[in-house]
């Protein structure tokens, strides 16, 4: 299958903090979600494949496109949304429109407004008087209405109540469904994630952990919960990782079945992501 | 298409998927030759990834009981009623091989194994 983002030995040093060598790619039709800790390099991730920062390393193709060398082509094909907002506080979602319209070639007014009714946008007030729950939206339509075949975003449900979650999610469903579009975006709220991402890739200080389908992940790897005596049974080949707490012994396993036929440790729970991620940062081998 | 997804029953959503669908063939609920939802539309419809649908009908398809037609989708396929005796038959294996197992590591005999099954299968009758 074909990738429309591939990101090969991505570096950049800054002095306290380092990405180091990532790596991963994200298959046409498909939504990649991106999970870390704050200040893991999910922005700084992000702001390389978009070209914004300098001095990084390594190589980065957006539909099959180098992301230095073409990036008229980039902008045409990528729509963006990125944490902090970006366009100027007096405009007004009508003035937006006016503007994409000579930014971007493939720009749909008609789309915009539609997007704009569905998500109940006013037309008219300034962006300074919209709600953080509707500049966030706004930005999401505005990254959606040039036809893009990436979106890339940067903690797009964030600030937003579980219904605007819900609508944004849709939207990204409806975004994929010709198969030919993909969705690249960072969340921390991983339930979101858990339910429409194909794959997660998963960023711990600077380096990537993990980049696999999110089936693979929910469905083979799991938590076992035991006693310190059978903890010390347990082959340190065989698990990825423990948290020790005051009464138990979380042991993350990458593949269920393959320990329920070696060991006889009853308690083993389905992980979600918030699990994986807990026992990643904060747990030891 | 009705298909309930159970997202604290701890089975792997493409296994419920693949479950339901199948049902709803043998039962003849879905027909053969009856074009399936795309796994994009599922998706979409079940708010799930694309790669849980995609892998629920791969296996569907793995198990003859749909037929990809490349560029155009998925269909039930005729299902033949041996394929489904056979995976019957391995299922019911399965479980009495855990009965088997228990009853020999507790020197429980064969004969007392045979008359409860005999038992109980007039009872289910």
């Amino acid at each position: 299958m074909d990738n429309i983002l591939e990101v090969k030995n991505l570096s950049k040093k800054y002095l306290e903090f380092e990405l180091k060598n990532v790596n991963f790619n994200l298959p046409k039709g498909m939504i990649m979600g991106f999970i870390g800790e704050n200040g893991a390099g999910k922005t700084t991730t992000i702001k390389a494949i978009l070209d914004i920062i300098k001095d990084y390393s390594g190589e980065i193709k957006i539909l099959n496109f180098d992301n230095k060398k073409e990036t008229t082509k980039i902008q045409e094909n990528v729509g963006v949304v990125l944490d902090d907002m970006f366009f100027p506080e007096i405009l007004t979602p009508n003035d937006i429109n006016t503007i994409m319209k000579d930014t971007y070639k493939n720009w749909d007014s008609n789309l915009y407004f539609k997007y704009i009714k569905d998500f109940s946008l006013p037309l008219k007030k300034q962006i300074k008087t919209l709600s953080k729950g509707m500049r966030k939206k706004l930005e999401i339509v505005t990254a959606l209405s040039h036809h893009p075949k990436l979106l890339i975003l940067d903690e797009p449900t964030s600030g937003l109540d579980p219904i605007a979650r819900n609508e944004v999610i849709s939207i990204f469903q409806d975004f994929i469904q010709n198969g030919e579009c993909s969705i690249f975006f960072s969340s921390h709220i991983t339930t979101d994630l858990e339910h429409i991402a194909d794959y997660i890739t998963f960023i711990n200080n600077g380096e990537i952990v993990l980049s696999k389908t999110c089936d693979e992940l929910l469905n083979e790897y799991g938590i076992v919960k035991c006693t310190e005596k059978e903890f010390d049974t347990l082959d340190k080949k065989d698990y990825v990782k423990y948290i020790k707490t005051k009464c138990e012994y979380d042991v993350l396993i990458e593949n269920k079945k393959a320990f329920n036929t070696k060991y006889k440790i009853k308690t083993i729970d389905n992980i979600t992501l918030e699990d994986l991620m807990l026992i990643m940062v904060k747990g030891v081998k | 298409m009705e298909i309930i997804i159970s997202n604290s029953s701890g089975v792997p959503i493409y296994e419920q998927i693949k479950e339901q669908i199948k049902v709803k063939i043998v039962s003849n609920e879905l027909k053969a030759g009856e074009l399936l939802p795309s796994i994009r539309s599922l998706a979409k419809d079940l708010r799930c990834s694309v790669i849980t649908t995609k892998n629920a009908y791969e296996e569907l398809v793995k198990d003859g009981y749909v037929i990809n037609v490349p560029q155009k989708g998925f269909y039930v396929a005729e299902i033949n009623k041996d394929v489904v005796r056979e995976e019957l038959l391995n299922k019911i294996e399965t479980l009495l091989d855990e009965a088997v197992n228990i009853a020999k590591l507790n020197n429980i005999d064969k004969k007392t194994i045979l008359e409860m099954m005999e038992i109980l299968y007039e009872e289910e009758k």
